[in-house]
């Protein structure tokens, strides 16, 4: 049977086009490659070219036909050994023949939601000795102990190696793993992190330090676009089990350079789990289930807890699975939802309104991808009145997310709208009053719960 | 083929002669299994079974069967989204690169990468990536890992005469000067960043010299010529796996297709194509070699060109008929479940 060629599309948009021209005449051996005629559509003049070779058998749609579909007949191609009288076996072209796409039609509805997040163990219950210990102790401790169990864990960074880390975060690691292990890096944000990318890719477990996640958007198309798709890209094939930790948000009076929030910005993104510990033990054990989780995990410290001390369960084994909020403070009369920093000042909210006969229960999220949607309802479905504090801006932030699912999973329970304390929407200023304006502070967020609790 | 020969301009650069007449007609069996492939690609985009973005690598298949030739198996290789004769290079399965192709369950990535993200732990093909010059800090990275496993494995990263102007390929040839990574640099120039020629995006356009301030070597090497890349990738490969740090080769090359398939081609002449394409062809320079050199003769090629052709055919037809991935599958991949 002799080939037919085909009109083709030329780009995914294309129904149809001019056969301007033949380059190839009846009878002309052709190779493949070979230009054999000019096509026009609206945008562009374009060249078929042949994908076989043999003798061109016969002209279907002649020079200067105006309009030809996609994926009709154009011309009958000899292979091989074939002579003319094949021609005539093959069906003769209609006037207007028509072409349907071969492309197959979707033939099932997607599913129009993703299925049930898998089941998250349980924190296990500590009952063994605890030490007091800052968040920077917790999560030097974690990344030794992590680094000690398996060798393919290693540290990068800007001066994470002989300086001991920026923030002293990775102190004594170099001394006790050397510079195979503790790597300090040019600042060259972008590489290191599509390296480690590349690195983890091909075997290692990398946790990168960035000095601060404000130097994180340098690396943002690595983070987003190599560890995060990768694994879905790849239909299951190429994982990236690597971790992004650093501090995140307000430090103090450094300006709107050095103080962003970008908890919203990850916890956007399928493909990634995002982490945000308020306590040491928390910043401890999260951080061991980040290193030892098979994807890319970003994790969000805060500059003003690290030198912050609590009790931290003593022992290797000490970890807290990732996924799962934490009910800081039990309480009957209106829910608080915070994660990082702001735990500790919704803790102290809590304080006052307690103060003034008002039980407020404080819940720390601690990831924020996967969100533990089922703790903030069935905080909600108990108090009947949501508060969500964040210290980044309110715009499609993390409260967002919250209100939203409250109102979709809890609605009938709601006896006030949700109340979302946030970052002020400008760009954080230097000035110490304007400073301490634009975030939440401890009398904003008691002053919300006392709103939707309609007391004043 | 009836182009004429004749016409072609005399090379002096390699010794074909010392090749074995075996490893030639291997050269020249990949090399038109990647062009067959790219043409019934081609063909089925312009039948609608390939959507998207599909960037052909026709012209260019010297480069990479070159140099894979001197790799070793463990050897891991990553490119940009131009991929697909780099995957068959690396020995991946015609089949299951057609049927990602077509979006079918049967592609390497089920479906759900499409031409520009495929993988294959298996080959140690590390992607197929979609951001110009992205593959490069990562193929830094691969080569990273394998120093830091102990082994004298390289990694090969191919990218573009576009990617050259890319600041991380910049940040990637200071770490990988400053820690003496394995890896291969592979700047395929094939003269057009899309509709860009490189002297009108490149300030200075002797690319191999762009790693000259990190002291990484760099040598030009004509990438329409398979034996001129081997030889060349002998040795770089060679100074990389000796722990010696990265290397610079730039292939200078054509690319005889669009940038991608929608491509109206208004930035360069038809003559210059068609210069190309009748004069520094890399197939046909490479059969006149094994004919001339007396190797094979035009029989055994015919052959070869049988053989490949069934090839593609057999490929095509699998991508046709592998099913669309399950709705399923849309909700799965996006997270390793530990």
């Amino acid at each position: 049977m002799p080939i037919e060629i085909l009109m083709p599309a030329l780009s995914p948009t294309m129904t149809e086009g001019n056969l301007a021209k033949w380059l190839k005449h009846e009878g002309d051996a052709v190779a493949a490659g070979d230009v054999l005629a000019e096509i026009e559509t609206d945008k562009a003049t374009m060249e078929v070219e042949a994908v076989d070779e043999g003798v061109l058998g016969r002209i279907l749609v002649p020079d200067g036909t105006e309009a030809v579909l996609v994926n009709q007949p154009i011309a009958l191609l000899l292979e091989e050994g074939e002579d003319a009288s094949a021609l005539e076996s093959a069906a003769r072209p209609t006037a207007a023949a028509v072409s349907d796409s071969p492309a197959p039609a979707p033939e099932a509805e997607a599913p129009s939601a993703a299925p049930a997040a898998a089941a998250i163990a349980a924190e296990p219950d500590w009952t063994g000795a605890t030490v007091k210990a800052t968040v920077r102790e917790a999560l030097r401790d974690a990344m030794a102990e992590e680094m000690r169990r398996d060798d393919s864990v290693y540290l990068m960074g800007e001066e994470v190696a002989q300086y001991q880390g920026a923030y002293k975060v990775s102190q004594g690691l170099l001394d006790e793993f050397g510079d195979r292990r503790v790597i300090d890096t040019p600042i060259t944000e972008h590489g290191f992190a599509g390296l480690a990318v590349g690195a983890a890719f091909n075997g290692l477990r990398p946790i990168v330090e960035f000095m601060t996640f404000n130097f994180a958007l340098q690396a943002m198309d690595h983070i987003i676009n190599s560890a995060a798709k990768t694994l879905y890209m790849s239909g299951g094939q190429m994982g990236c089990p690597i971790v992004f930790r650093g501090p995140n948000g307000a430090a103090a009076r450094v300006a709107a350079q050095h103080s962003q929030c970008f908890a919203s910005w990850f916890a956007h993104c399928p493909g990634l789990k995002v982490v945000a510990p308020w306590s040491a033990a928390d910043a401890k054990g999260l951080l061991k289930s980040a290193i030892r989780d098979p994807n890319p995990v970003i994790f969000l410290e805060n500059e003003l807890l690290y030198g912050q001390s609590f009790e931290v369960p003593d022992g290797d084994d000490w970890t807290v699975p990732l996924g799962k909020a934490k009910i800081v403070r039990p309480g009957a009369d209106v829910t608080i939802v915070a994660f990082s920093i702001m735990v500790g000042k919704a803790l102290a909210a809590a304080e006052t309104l307690a103060a003034e006969g008002i039980d407020a229960e404080v819940i720390d999220l601690r990831t924020l991808r996967p969100l533990d949607t089922a703790a903030i309802v069935e905080s909600a479905k108990k108090t009947n009145r949501v508060v969500s504090v964040e210290e980044g801006w309110g715009y499609s932030g993390i409260g967002s997310e919250i209100a939203a699912r409250i109102m979709e999973e809890a609605f009938d329970w709601l006896d006030a709208p949700v109340s979302r304390v946030c970052g002020a929407d400008v760009p954080l200023p230097y000035a110490a009053n304007l400073e301490r304006l634009a975030l939440p502070q401890v009398e904003t967020i008691a002053a919300a719960a006392k709103a939707v609790c309609y007391r004043s | 083929m009836a182009k004429a020969t004749a016409r072609r301009k005399p090379r002096g650069k390699t010794k074909p002669p010392a090749t074995a007449g075996e490893e030639l007609l291997e050269y020249y069996r990949e090399m038109l299994l990647i062009r067959r492939f790219e043409e019934k690609a081609g063909q089925l985009y312009g039948m609608g079974l390939i959507g998207g973005f599909c960037h052909l690598y026709i012209g260019q298949e010297a480069v990479v069967v070159g140099i894979q030739s001197a790799c070793r198996p463990e050897d891991a290789v990553v490119t940009s989204y131009r991929d697909h004769g780099h995957m068959l290079a690396c020995g991946m399965d015609p089949r299951g690169v057609m049927a990602e192709l077509t979006g079918r369950a049967g592609g390497y990535s089920a479906g759900k990468g499409g031409s520009m993200h495929m993988f294959s732990r298996e080959k140690n093909f590390y992607g197929g990536h979609g951001i110009v010059a992205a593959q490069v800090p990562i193929g830094t990275g691969i080569a990273f890992a394998f120093r830091y496993q102990g082994t004298d494995n390289i990694c090969a990263a191919y990218f573009g005469d576009g990617a050259v102007n890319q600041g991380q390929v910049y940040e990637s040839f200071n770490m990988a000067a400053l820690w003496k990574l394995p890896v291969l640099y592979v700047i395929e120039n094939n003269k057009y960043g899309m509709g860009t020629s490189v002297e009108r995006a490149s300030a200075s356009t002797d690319l191999c010299q762009r790693g000259k301030a990190y002291g990484i070597p760099g040598e030009a090497v004509d990438g329409m010529d398979v034996v001129a890349m081997r030889a060349a990738a002998e040795k770089a490969i060679a100074h990389c796996r000796a722990g010696k740090g990265p290397y610079i080769l730039e292939a200078l090359t054509y690319r005889y297709r669009g940038h991608s398939m929608s491509d109206p081609a208004k930035y360069r002449t038809k003559e210059e194509v068609q210069k190309m394409r009748s004069e520094r062809d890399p197939i046909d320079y490479l059969r006149e070699l094994i004919v001339d050199g007396g190797h094979a003769d035009e029989d055994a090629l015919k052959q070869v060109d049988r053989e490949v052709k069934e090839i593609i055919a057999d490929a095509a037809a699998f991508a046709q008929e592998s099913p669309e991935p399950d709705p399923s599958e849309l909700w799965t991949d996006v997270l390793v479940e530990a």
